[in-house]
């Protein structure tokens, strides 16, 4: 199994959902972020005081998945997050050890 | 012009709060004695001994009416300075921000009956610096009493209206000491303050014998007596206090703007009353100053904006409603003394001066948090000079002269005093918060309490839940810690 987390846009967060849905994905984990990349931050000015914000409001979007699926879900979520722009993003993928379905006690792949 | 009728322009100059001069004694002459001096010992005469005067021993519905109105217009500003200040200032700090002005009301309405309206409005002592004890606790005034002898509005209607200028002065110098005093300290300082700072300078400016109208100072509404007082008494105390942990090195954002834009619409919206409520009549003075307030609000605006723009590159929310106070802060000396081109100058001018205004803190290294020195005193003084030259009657270098006296005799007073109850404050109970409290927070610190619940965002179904199953325990709980385990809740609230 793969855990599937990207960083995106809070804009294309619907997206990228619809995307899944349409995909087949039956649930997922999406929380605020905040953090840069190449973009680094931008500047904000208040009575003339210029702040640099280094920390960009991003949201993170986490899935679990079977290893067939990870990679067909992995570009379902780039080609929704995408937007040609700096500052679009990453998905990355890690394997993961179990996963446990709170309510069943169902364990591995049956818990997805 | 010896004596001109009420309820026409000419009364206008009169720009004054006191009634008795406002409704009897044009500027140039202002009457050597005050209103109580005829009203408060005796009952209204209902039937006056010379016919004609008959219908002016009446009290007068409209300005009453008008008066009282404007009355809840001001006190709606306090609220709105708390809200405009505590979306300027960090998370941690926004409910201290909004108490520190918000007790204000509680303060100075009570020290107002037991001696403030007294020491303010009361007879003058004889050199025109203080109102005697005739009127200690009200003493001497009924629904009856008349502002101006046997004709006008009542005195209570009078007194309310000015008591709402003594609870926002001292709230105005809150900004200057965002996120780090004892909320204590705050409130100990705000009631010496008024009391040997706002009650005196009040009468200088307002009372008939008051040095400063004698000297024929044109504030209409408080250029000098409220923003420049508390502006400069401001300074004094943030010199006293100090800066704020990290002053100029990280970042102080405001947390909401959209409060600070919430804030400078319902202060604009009070401001009518502070300013055409101080004609003390629904008449044409009134109106005049209405819609000056209305057009050099606006054209402050845009002269802050203008400013920005070419300065900084952007044209900001803050900005606006920064330059939309300094406005109002700026024609608020004028009254209708000029037209409506002249409110538009004293805006724009305004407007771009305190643009500039705010950056000054960094150049000299005050924390002057929430720039109550840049807009509140830069702009007081600023209207209260150009009124001097642009008045349509009687402007000029002989009017500026006396304006500049009252505006900088007014900072030498209030800084000085300020200045010494700051450090006295300071040296009794301790005027700052310690730095595990201002690190932490003043909110949690003094108030026990934090103004937003984050742990809710992005889970409000769960949060729903949770609140309908969990009620019933919940209410239980509190009644049980209420009555046998308080020591949970029992924090250190206050140093």
């Amino acid at each position: 199994m793969k855990l599937i987390t990207a960083i995106v846009k809070p804009h294309q967060v619907e997206a990228v959902k619809n995307a899944l849905q349409s995909f087949g994905v039956h649930g997922l984990t999406v929380s605020e972020a905040s953090g840069y990349g190449r973009q680094r931050g931008h500047t904000e000015v208040y009575r003339g005081a210029e702040y640099t914000i280094d920390l960009v409001p991003k949201i993170r979007i986490e899935v679990l998945a079977e290893d067939a699926d990870a990679d067909d879900i992995t570009d379902v979520i780039v080609s929704a997050a995408h937007t040609g722009k700096i500052g679009d993003g990453k998905v990355w993928v890690v394997p993961v050890e179990t996963v446990v379905r709170v309510r069943t006690g169902e364990r591995g792949p049956d818990a997805l | 012009m010896r004596s001109p009728p009420r309820n026409t322009p000419d009364a206008i100059v009169t720009a004054v709060k006191h009634p008795s001069a406002l409704t009897e004694t044009p500027l140039r002459q202002p009457r050597g004695h005050t209103a109580h001096s005829t009203t408060a010992h005796r009952p209204p005469a209902r039937t006056g001994s010379r016919g004609r005067r008959r219908e002016e021993t009446d009290v007068n519905g409209a300005d009453t009416a008008f008066v009282l109105i404007s009355a809840a217009l001001v006190m709606l500003m306090t609220p709105a300075l708390a809200f405009f200040y505590g979306g300027m200032v960090r998370v941690k700090s926004v409910l201290n921000m909004l108490m520190m002005s918000f007790v204000s009301l509680g303060v100075v309405s009570v020290l107002w009956v037991l001696y403030g309206y007294a020491l303010a409005f009361g007879d003058d002592t004889g050199a025109g610096l203080l109102g005697d004890f005739a009127h200690l606790g009200f003493k001497g005034i009924t629904p009856e009493t008349l502002t101006g002898g046997k004709e006008g509005i009542p005195v209570f209607a009078f007194a309310l209206f000015q008591l709402m200028f003594a609870v926002i002065t001292p709230a105005l110098m809150s900004g200057a000491l965002a996120d780090r005093v004892k909320f204590s300290a705050w409130t100990l300082f705000i009631t010496l303050w008024v009391s040997v700072v706002y009650f005196p300078v009040a009468h200088w400016v307002w009372q008939a014998d008051g040095w400063l109208f004698k000297l024929k100072v044109i504030d209409f509404a408080g250029g000098t007596a409220v923003h420049i007082n508390a502006g400069i008494g401001a300074l004094a105390a943030v010199l006293v206090v100090g800066k704020r942990a990290g002053f100029g090195k990280d970042p102080m954002r405001p947390h909401s703007l959209p409060l600070v834009v919430l804030g400078a619409g319902l202060l604009w919206f009070g401001w009518f009353g502070f300013n055409a409520g101080s004609a003390l009549a629904a008449n044409g003075t009134a109106a005049n100053m209405a819609m000056n307030t209305q057009v050099a609000t606006g054209a402050a605006m845009l002269g802050w904006l203008a400013y920005e723009r070419i300065r900084h590159g952007a044209f900001t929310t803050l900005g606006a409603a920064s330059g939309a106070v300094a406005g109002l802060v700026a024609i608020t000396p004028s009254g209708a003394a000029v037209d409506a081109f002249g409110a538009i100058l004293i805006g724009l001018v305004a407007g771009a001066l305190c643009s500039w205004a705010v950056s000054w803190k960094f150049r000299l290294g005050y924390d002057d948090s929430l720039d109550v020195v840049g807009v509140h005193l830069v702009g007081g003084v600023a209207g209260t000079l150009l009124v001097g030259l642009l008045a349509t009657d009687g402007g000029g270098l002989v009017q500026l002269g006396r304006q500049a006296v009252g505006a900088f005799s007014v900072m030498a007073y209030s800084f000085t005093v300020s200045w010494l109850l700051a450090k006295l404050v300071d040296r009794t109970i301790g005027f700052r918060a310690t730095e595990d409290e201002e690190t932490g927070g003043v909110d949690q610190a003094y108030h026990a309490e934090t103004a937003y619940d984050f742990s809710a965002v992005g889970a409000p179904a769960a949060a729903r839940a949770s609140a309908v199953t969990s009620t019933p325990v919940m209410s239980r709980k509190a009644g049980k810690a209420g009555t046998t385990n308080s020591t949970t809740t029992d924090k250190k609230v206050d140093a």
